[in-house]
């Protein structure tokens, strides 16, 4: 393993991250409070506790989940498209790397951005709302898994991506619907039957519900499948990474 | 002297049958500059970024100090240098971060006393803490060559590193091609500019279509395909060449004062005295000689052409 090039890939990437520091944690500093303000406070007052757990409470979860898959995707899709719009991905295809070293560098870097922001909206979450984790080990596995595996889905975000504004379609049109129907804001079990059964169909909810569950021990759907999707979501996304690489597809010619 | 690079029967092919290389062979050694001339989209950029790494050959070997490019490509891409034709650098970034991103990318430890030797080499050290948004283009290009030397790489490849760029900073470029070859880098260079190969280059290779023409010693070249012309002027112009020297095969310049006579410097006479003579037995006075040599430049677009210098 080139250890030099993943932890150069590695700092610079982070590096990027620190000269907009007040802005990488200000804003989801922001955007939480906002939430908290306008579902916490004004909808939350008229919703009665869900499963013992106030509304504020437990809505925490699925908020840092919104922001750290969100951020997962956008940090590492930048990372890798920025170098192909700039044309400096020359140097990273001409250095004595593999894919493996350039995934850990850019993923890495992406996903440790990711979780300090989710730990800074959890800790803003804390002069909201009383929050209680039950099972922290599970809580640190799930959000560093979900930081991983959708920085990985960023990663290939950005080697598709031709323009800046596809780098912005998988989120946008994707990945948010997909994070605000998988239980964000609500218990699936709040749902009409049919609906709860179509919603089994979004992968992000058994992420939300197996993050829920290490706070409040509260799930929609067993633990042991929340695990196994988030392991097989990010193997699959291993797998196509590698397949880029392999062929070279959109980076290499 | 040391092959370091080993090019043989390199292909590429793209998936709309272009061939941008059809079969190159090339081997250069340790310590030489080499300048690799051709007209826009000859293959000189595929031919780099193929060794480079950047392309995946169709076909074809090469190895880099006897590491092959593919099934040894850590040890092979360590020994290699790239200097990229595009300005392409993280706008944001500093000089010194840049820089030493690249030496960490290449698998070197940290080396900052390394990092300020070729900063200082190349006039950037004052530049370290700026951001590349803020340098001129000229300073650009050169932060691109301090990335690619961060490495300490054995083979450097310059793609036209002087496009674009004024006459006092292709000057200096010259002067730092130089510093390497002695510091016994091994450069091979793409250029547009002929004299940038006659002025530094120890061989020349010219590339078309995709085919390497000849690669040849930069004098042997000149001496081989360049021809001599001796331009005799007179002091009273002339309407035609008079017949006594219709022998001589000359033209006449349009002004009509100046006979020019060209001539193979290889040839066992090259007939100068004859002619000379002839000239004083026609009655014409002479006011001046000078004599001309084909430019690579002239022999470059021959051979491109097909036609001889």
């Amino acid at each position: 393993m080139n250890w030099s090039a993943i932890a150069a890939i590695y700092r610079f990437e982070m590096a990027r991250f620190f000269r907009t520091l007040a802005q990488s944690f200000l804003s989801p500093v922001l955007s939480t409070s906002l939430y908290f303000v306008v579902f916490g406070t004004a909808i939350g007052s008229r919703i009665q506790e869900i499963e013992g757990v106030s509304y504020g409470a437990f809505i925490v979860p699925g908020l840092i989940m919104l922001s750290v898959v969100m951020l997962s995707i956008s940090n590492a899709s930048f990372g890798i498209y920025f170098p192909k719009f700039l044309g400096t991905i020359y140097e990273l295809l001409s250095a004595p790397v593999n894919f493996i070293e350039i995934v850990i560098g850019y993923v890495g870097a992406a996903a440790t951005k990711a979780l300090f922001v989710g730990l800074v909206i959890l800790a803003t979450a804390t002069f909201f709302v009383d929050i209680r984790i039950e099972h922290p080990f599970a809580m640190a596995a799930f959000l560093i898994l979900s930081c991983l595996s959708f920085s990985l889905l960023g990663f290939i975000v950005g080697i598709w991506a031709g323009n800046f504004e596809q780098m912005s379609l998988v989120p946008q049109l994707v990945v948010t619907p997909l994070i605000f129907l998988g239980g964000t804001f609500y218990s699936i079990s709040m749902l009409p039957p049919l609906w709860q059964t179509i919603t089994l169909f979004n992968p992000v909810v058994y992420l939300i519900s197996g993050f829920r569950w290490s706070f409040y021990g509260i799930a929609d759907v067993p633990i042991f499948w929340s695990l196994l999707a988030i392991l097989a979501f990010t193997g699959i996304c291993l797998a196509i990474i590698g397949w880029i690489f392999k062929t070279g597809w959109r980076i290499r010619s | 002297m040391t092959t370091i690079l080993s090019i043989r029967d390199l292909r590429k092919s793209y998936a709309d049958g272009f061939e941008a290389l059809k079969g190159v062979s090339l081997d250069i050694e340790e310590g030489e500059i080499l300048a690799l001339l051709g007209p826009n989209g000859a293959g000189k950029t595929t031919l780099i970024s193929t060794v480079c790494g950047i392309t995946t050959p169709t076909s074809g070997s090469v190895t880099v100090g006897g590491y092959d490019i593919q099934t040894e490509f850590r040890a092979a891409r360590k020994m290699i240098g790239l200097v990229p034709q595009e300005i392409a650098l993280e706008p944001f970034e500093k000089v010194w971060n840049t820089v030493r991103f690249s030496r960490g990318l290449f698998g070197h430890g940290s080396d900052n006393a390394r990092i300020e030797v070729i900063l200082r080499k190349l006039s950037l050290w004052d530049k370290r803490r700026n951001a590349i948004k803020e340098l001129s283009g000229g300073m650009k290009r050169r932060v691109l060559i301090a990335k690619a030397l961060a490495h300490e790489p054995r083979v450097l490849f310059l793609d036209e590193p002087t496009a674009g760029v004024d006459v006092e900073l292709r000057k200096d470029m010259w002067e730092i091609v130089a510093e390497l070859k002695q510091a016994g880098v091994t450069i091979i260079l793409t250029t547009h500019y002929i004299e940038e190969a006659e002025a530094i280059a120890d061989r020349v290779g010219v590339i078309d279509k995709g085919e390497l023409l000849l690669v040849k010693d930069k004098d042997t070249l000149m001496a081989q395909m360049g021809k001599k012309q001796i331009e005799v002027m007179l002091t009273e112009p002339v309407s035609t060449i008079p017949q006594s020297l219709s022998e001589h095969n000359l033209t006449l310049n349009g002004a009509g004062d100046a006979l020019i006579y060209t001539y193979d410097t290889h040839a066992e006479r090259t007939g100068i005295t004859t002619l000379l003579n002839d000239v004083a037995q026609a009655g014409l006075v002479l006011r001046d000689v000078q004599t001309r040599q084909s430019s690579l430049e002239e022999i470059f677009v021959n051979l491109v052409s097909g036609e001889p210098a």
